[in-house]
């Protein structure tokens, strides 16, 4: 079967942290353990009025990639309620194939084998 | 969106759509989300995909509403308190009924022996309870004062006013397509090419029912954005241009922006012709602020002031969306004047992708217009500082705000009895400078009634009786964007569930009021005083609101064109001149100058140079976070967990010289007070600003007095003076103080806080 995954276009990760708790409430996962955790890179200056300032969403073991939910909803709840609109889920092609018209700040994870 | 709001599943649970407005969370916002609760209990939150506006989206905070709802320290019942254990946690339980015989006697007796100007009714900035808390003093107490205690009023109100004054309309917004159903794909919307965002951070605080991620749809679409902030933030990693201006400095820039879209004939001269009065001197007036010298004062390059001013002006449709840093500003009257001449000569006025403007009157508004109606002219006249401040007190229904706390503690005019704290933690860093000395100018009043969910220091320090809130998923209502005065939408708020004996805003307005002025409250309960509202302005009830979800007025543009903006129905604008004012003709009359000037902060390496020696710092506050409004959601442990504690943020050299590491607790100190908070060092500020943090309290810490829930550790209000305001009375310097910093030891031992 073909494998699932998310893509995530970073360029609009705000950080607004709603991935980390959607994932919390949706396998009750306690304080101090991530399904999906934010991870922050900069912010520094590139040069002049260039910065680089990423918050990127990165899954853990944790992910199940929302099994029972997609078969129920159809959507992750890191998705669907992700303020930035910046992840999408689905076929790992499908997903490859949307990523290469993004732009350059986009990421694929596969945490589900 | 769908018939059904209410839908029964198969586990015995049951699932109730609605849309949030604090408390908890924030303005009305009201994102569209749906509760399952099970057993009396909410187990669910989840967006609603069907919501026009938020497809589902939610953020962190009502996404951890179940914490809020279900916390253990949640007040659920009235109680009281005897006037001599102010301070100390001596409530005890009452009912409803024991409530009202205290407080209904007390009110008639002090308006009996001191007339009802000796209440005073404050409210709480943002919540629902900024549409209740005016009827609430007006019609339901009967008092003429009621209080926003936010030194200068500096929020919102001078935002409105201005917009009053000048352009005669409801509040300028970005054109978001907010009130298509279609949104962004309707054959009549066209997206802005640029938008500017000055002083204003729409994706933490969803400003006035901005939903703020709109920023990031429209983006995604091609919009480009230009920050003015003094802080490079996120979003000015993703815009075209950022702005990066000393603090306060803003109406210098305003008016070096004009100066290039002026003098080298970019600006709309249709518009200027035939919509504009006073152009002229404008023009005048622009030559004082050649780009060179706003350079100068603002820090931001004169190549640059000209890149951004041409890039703005030749780029139609384009919007300007401004922020809380307008209010947060002695000179904040002139620098809104200048953004909306700005917004005015560049032809954006209330045109497609441009900057959308409300109609004069707003949505649902003439029901509390109209609980004045319930005073004498008389006792209208005795507001306190009405007279003092015409052009603050003619545009907003309550007292002056500093003028009220002089009066606290002077008992001039006359003294004040009674104070009721509607939602609003005001000793808490929120809203009141020098909320130490409000602390002490409370201490005398009488008595005093508190409405909250939580106990909060401000509640603990001088409630005698505490009235429970309910949540947004506890009660009926509505929510409107933007107060009504341009809203996108009104949305239902359904009540999903009952969580102990709370009463909500409007709930308590009807109960008190139908015992002291029974005449102003006919009505049966709250779906019919929903229903009375909405029937004569949409012709729908509330029932017929829920089954819609939200209902979205339509949207008319160039009301000018058509003389929608004026109650004569002529064409033009609702102002003196029936024009758009570049040069004021009210502001004049009022002793201030027509046309918009800079003014110095009143502390800055300019202004106090001596001063600037010992506070070398320039101090800017209140910038927001995901995880908080204002003061609420310190004490739920999901959101303590994102973000733990204050933070204030330092550029990396300006720390290394003073010796601070990343996480190192520091005090932030100057002539009028000091705040504990944690330094984030971050390159995105300028070396010679700091920035710091509002709102927080220790609910972990021990209530009662001294500590009041450490409400004193990290209280950066006390570092902001009293009545440092503009000509006209509004602007207080929240955003551009100076300060010291230096390491202290750490807080979190001493707070003990476990995430
Ligand atoms: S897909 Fe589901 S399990 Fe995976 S991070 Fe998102 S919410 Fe968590
Ligand atoms: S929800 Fe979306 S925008 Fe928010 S932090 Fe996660 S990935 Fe980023
Ligand atoms: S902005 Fe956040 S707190 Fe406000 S209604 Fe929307 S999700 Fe809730």
């Amino acid at each position: 079967m073909a494998r699932n995954g998310l893509l995530i276009d970073y360029q609009y990760c705000t950080g607004c942290h709603s991935c980390e708790v959607a994932c919390k409430n949706e396998h009750k996962i306690p304080h101090g353990k991530w399904g999906i955790k934010l991870t922050e890179v900069g912010p520094f200056q590139v040069t002049g009025d260039k910065w680089e300032w990423n918050y990127i969403a990165v899954p853990t073991q944790l992910c199940d990639l929302c099994e029972d939910r997609v078969a129920r909803e159809g959507v992750p709840s890191c998705v669907l309620h992700c303020l930035g609109q910046c992840m999408e889920y689905g076929p790992l092609d499908e997903l490859a194939k949307k990523m290469a018209e993004k732009g350059p700040r986009v990421m694929m994870f596969a945490p589900v084998v | 969106m769908k018939k059904e709001w209410k839908t029964q599943n198969e586990d015995g649970s049951y699932t109730v759509r609605t849309c949030g407005w604090s408390p908890p969370g924030d303005h009305p916002v009201g994102c569209g989300m749906k509760l399952t609760v099970k057993g009396g209990k909410l187990v669910k939150v989840e967006g609603d995909p069907e919501h026009p506006i938020t497809n589902g989206r939610l953020c962190v905070r009502c996404l951890a509403l179940p914490e809020f709802v279900n916390h253990p320290q949640r007040i659920l019942s009235p109680m009281k308190r005897a006037p001599e254990d102010r301070g100390k946690d001596k409530w005890t339980k009452i009912s409803w009924d024991e409530a009202w015989d205290i407080i209904v006697p007390k009110v008639k007796q002090l308006k009996e022996d001191h007339g009802a100007e000796s209440i005073v009714v404050f409210g709480g900035t943002g919540r629902e309870a900024c549409l209740y808390y005016y009827p609430l003093g007006f019609a339901s107490l009967g008092t003429p004062n009621v209080c926003y205690p936010l030194s200068g009023w500096s929020c919102y109100g001078p935002r409105c006013s201005i917009t009053d004054y000048i352009l005669g309309a409801g509040y300028p917004e970005i054109d978001f397509a907010g009130t298509y159903p279609d949104r962004y794909d309707n054959p009549n919307y066209v997206l802005p090419k640029y938008i500017m965002e000055w002083g204003k951070n729409p994706l933490m605080s969803n400003p006035d029912g901005f939903f703020g991620h709109s920023l990031i749809d429209m983006m995604k679409r091609g919009t480009k954005m230009i920050c003015v902030d003094p802080r490079i933030t996120w979003l000015g990693t993703r815009a075209e241009y950022v702005l990066q201006l000393r603090p306060g400095s803003d109406t210098a820039l305003a008016l070096g922006l004009l100066n290039v879209i002026i003098n080298e004939d970019l600006y709309d001269h249709d518009f200027v012709d035939n919509w504009c009065y006073g152009f002229d001197e404008l023009k005048e007036r622009v030559q004082e602020y050649p780009p060179e010298k706003v350079a100068d004062l603002t820090w931001v390059s004169a190549e640059k002031i000209r890149e951004v001013a041409r890039e703005f002006a030749t780029n139609k449709p384009s919007a300007i969306q401004w922020g809380l840093a307008v209010d947060e500003n002695p000179n904040g009257v002139q620098l809104g004047h200048a953004i909306l001449s700005l917004s005015a000569i560049t032809g954006n006025l209330d045109v497609p992708g441009g900057i959308t403007l409300g109609p004069p009157a707003a949505l649902l508004g003439k029901w509390r217009v109209e609980t004045r109606s319930n005073l004498s002219e008389e006792l209208w006249d005795k507001r306190i500082g009405a007279k003092e401040w015409p052009a603050l007190s003619t545009a907003m229904a309550t007292t002056h705000p500093d003028e009220t706390l002089d009066t606290l503690e002077s008992g001039k005019p006359y003294r004040l009895r009674m104070g009721w704290f509607n939602s609003s933690n005001f000793i808490t860093p929120t809203c009141s400078a020098q909320p130490d000395r409000w602390y002490r100018a409370l201490k005398s009043l009488e008595f005093n009634v508190v409405q909250d969910c939580f106990m909060t220091p401000t509640a603990m320090a001088f409630g005698d009786i505490f009235l429970p809130l309910p949540t947004f998923a506890e009660h009926d209502g509505v929510v409107v964007t933007h107060f009504g005065r341009n809203a996108v939408f009104l949305g239902a708020i359904n009540k999903a569930f009952e969580t102990g004996d709370c009463k909500s805003d409007i709930e308590v307005c009807i109960e008190l009021g139908k015992k002291l002025h029974p005449n102003m409250w006919p009505f049966d309960s709250v779906e019919d005083f929903f229903s009375k509202q909405l029937k004569p302005e949409l012709g729908i009830d509330f029932n017929d609101l829920r089954e819609m979800g939200v209902y979205q007025p339509k949207y008319t543009y160039r009301k000018y064109e058509t003389g929608q903006l004026r109650g004569d129905g002529d064409p033009g604008f609702n102002t003196v001149t029936g024009m758009v004012e570049l040069s004021s003709t009210l502001f004049e009359a009022w002793g201030d100058d027509a046309l918009p000037y800079f003014k110095e902060p009143p502390y800055s390496p300019f202004s106090t140079p001596e001063l600037f020696k010992e506070y070398p710092l320039i101090l800017t506050t209140g910038a927001r976070k995901f995880t908080s409004f204002h003061s609420e959601h310190r004490q739920i442990p999901t959101l303590r967990e994102i973000d733990p504690w204050p933070e204030m943020e330092i550029h990396p050299e300006t720390a290394a010289a003073l010796g601070i590491k990343e996480g190192d607790w520091v005090c932030l100190e100057n002539m009028f007070g000091k705040a504990k908070e944690r330094a984030h060092l971050t390159p995105t500020i300028h070396p010679k600003v700091v920035h710091a943090t509002h709102g927080w309290w220790y609910p972990e810490k021990k209530a009662e007095e001294p500590s009041l829930f450490g409400v004193w550790e990290s209280n950066i209000n006390t570092l902001v003076p009293h009545k440092h305001i503009g000509k006209l009375g509004f602007g207080a310097p929240f955003k551009q103080m100076i300060c010291k910093v230096y390491r202290v030891d750490s807080l979190e031992s001493d707070v003990g806080f476990k995430a």
